[in-house]
């Protein structure tokens, strides 16, 4: 245990599943509800370890399915307990019942998502297809790039979520093997200063003998409205307070991402827009490509629920174009990348300008190499005079 | 349902009530179409209305009543009408059809 004030300075080797689950420990949750699945597995697995070796003094239990994961999840976080569970895959598309109890309860909670493609057909490997499946869930979304980010962000997660004035369930989201199996290295604050940062704040409305009170009411048509109204401002809140969650984590800890990244935009025509691993691979090939006249910035999406659309647009504003990179497929919309289609909403919105150009990639962790991402990037450049009106597939086989 | 007003800013949030026991406030009889009316003569206090009832709306009281006959009875069976739902159960398994269902609105 670190002593008080002390910031751990040293990286150590870790996965991004291994970064969320040190983040877990060093955040003292109280309860995690486990089940296995590809790829997430070794963050409860490692979390399991750190309750077998007394560094974590916490219930674990385990499920029979992921449904009873975020049940089980839930029903803690309502005592009043800090609450954890991990999936992704199948396992978020069986929990999407619970998704929108937890977000309609208001009980906050954080969960890891290690994203990867649905069935069918059967692929363990990456996409983003079960998180878009998840987007209108009522979950405060984050995309993280780095296995330290992950740690940071579920350190932000918990601060955010259990704010009093939101009061929203988290997903912090990477990409599963490309980042989940991935080792790199990692800085940790430990626990005093985990906990400083994001003291335990329980459910207000807990569950208490002493204090009754009714969860999961019958709301007829007379009053449903108001409290789905009422998530909808809890976001807008969550907007704010995550701001203010990343930049009191860099005042306190000296690492802070913004709610946006833009990189490399200083004086860029064209920008690509990315999540999580493409974004890290897109920021080694930038400055190559900037040196071969090709002026792309990367705007990296981190918080993706609320959407930030004050830096989107501010970030936006001297771009001719603007790739999208989605790794999902909305089957028969108007643009097939759902991240395309949001973006499009908000340029018809705020009245931007720029040609926007929607691709699809590396669905079912379809192999994307430098020379794929720097194509990416020359057809951003080209898009500066160039309209694609539909959404380019790229590398699917003819 | 829950104390504090009716708009989203003072409803507590997600649907939670933390006022124990509101729910008596809550009247559901405003939900029936048919209104069961207990016929007191014919009725031979049986108690099968009562049973039945699947939303214990039959109310079986003390309350002393002389039939047509001069039977005495020390048992009379009422409807509590803020609770029954109008389903007709009762006039259904009323084994002397004691009980008519009449329309709420003529």
């Amino acid at each position: 245990m670190a002593a008080r004030g002390e910031v751990r300075a040293r990286p150590k080797p870790m996965s991004t599943n291994s970064a969320v689950a040190a983040a877990v420990k060093d955040l003292d949750v109280d309860v995690v509800s486990a089940y296995p699945i590809t790829p997430q597995t070794t963050v409860v697995e490692k979390i399991a370890e750190y309750i077998a070796n007394g560094e974590l003094e916490a219930e674990m239990i385990h499920v029979e399915s992921e449904h009873s994961a975020l049940s089980a999840a839930l029903a803690a976080a309502a005592t009043g307990a800090r609450a954890f569970t991990a999936t992704a895959s199948q396992g978020l598309a069986l929990m999407h019942e619970i998704l929108h109890i937890v977000s309609g309860l208001r009980v906050p909670l954080v969960m890891s998502i290690a994203m990867r493609a649905l069935s069918a057909p059967i692929s363990i490997w990456n996409d983003h297809s079960d998180l878009m499946n998840a987007r209108d869930s009522g979950w405060v979304i984050y995309f993280v790039h780095t296995a330290q980010e992950a740690y940071d962000t579920i350190l932000q997660a918990y601060r955010v979520a259990e704010d009093p004035e939101v009061l929203l369930p988290v997903m912090v989201a990477y990409d599963g093997f490309v980042m989940s199996h991935t080792v790199e290295p990692v800085v940790t604050v430990g626990r005093e200063n985990a906990l400083s940062y994001a003291p335990k704040r329980p459910f207000p409305y807990k569950l208490d003998p002493d204090n009754p009170v009714t969860m999961g009411t019958l709301a007829g048509p007379e009053w449903y409205y108001e409290f789905k109204y009422q998530q909808v401002q809890a976001m807008a809140k969550a907007l704010e307070k995550a701001r203010e969650a990343d930049r009191e984590f860099e005042r306190r800890f000296g690492r802070g991402y913004g709610v946006m990244e833009c990189f490399m935009c200083e004086g860029a025509e064209a920008l690509v827009m990315a999540t999580s691993s493409y974004a890290t691979t897109l920021k080694a090939i930038l400055p190559e490509m900037w040196r071969q006249g090709f002026k792309v910035g990367l705007l990296r999406l981190r918080l993706y629920r609320p959407f930030p659309i004050r830096e989107f647009t501010e970030y936006t504003s001297n771009a001719s174009s603007l790739v999208v990179v989605d790794r999902s497929i909305s089957f028969g919309a108007p643009y097939q990348g759902p991240l395309a289609s949001e973006v499009a909403s908000v340029k018809v919105k705020e009245g931007l300008d720029f040609n926007l150009v929607s691709v699809v990639a590396g669905i079912g962790q379809r192999k994307m190499e430098e020379e794929d991402f720097k194509a990416l990037v020359r057809l951003a450049w080209e898009a500066r005079s160039r309209k694609y009106p539909e959404t380019i597939f790229y590398g699917v086989r003819e | 349902m829950a104390s504090g007003g009716s708009g989203w800013r003072t409803l507590p949030p997600g649907g939670i009530i933390v006022e124990p026991g509101s729910s008596l406030r809550y009247k559901t009889g405003t939900w029936r179409v048919m209104r069961p009316i207990i016929n007191q003569d014919k009725c031979v206090r049986c108690r099968m209305c009562w049973v039945y009832c699947p939303d214990a709306a039959i109310i079986e009281t003390d309350e002393e009543y002389v039939d047509s006959k001069g039977r005495r009875w020390n048992r009379t069976y009422k409807v509590n009408y803020d609770y029954c739902k109008g389903c007709g159960i009762c006039a259904e398994e009323c084994p002397v059809n004691a009980i008519e269902m009449v329309p709420e609105v003529k």
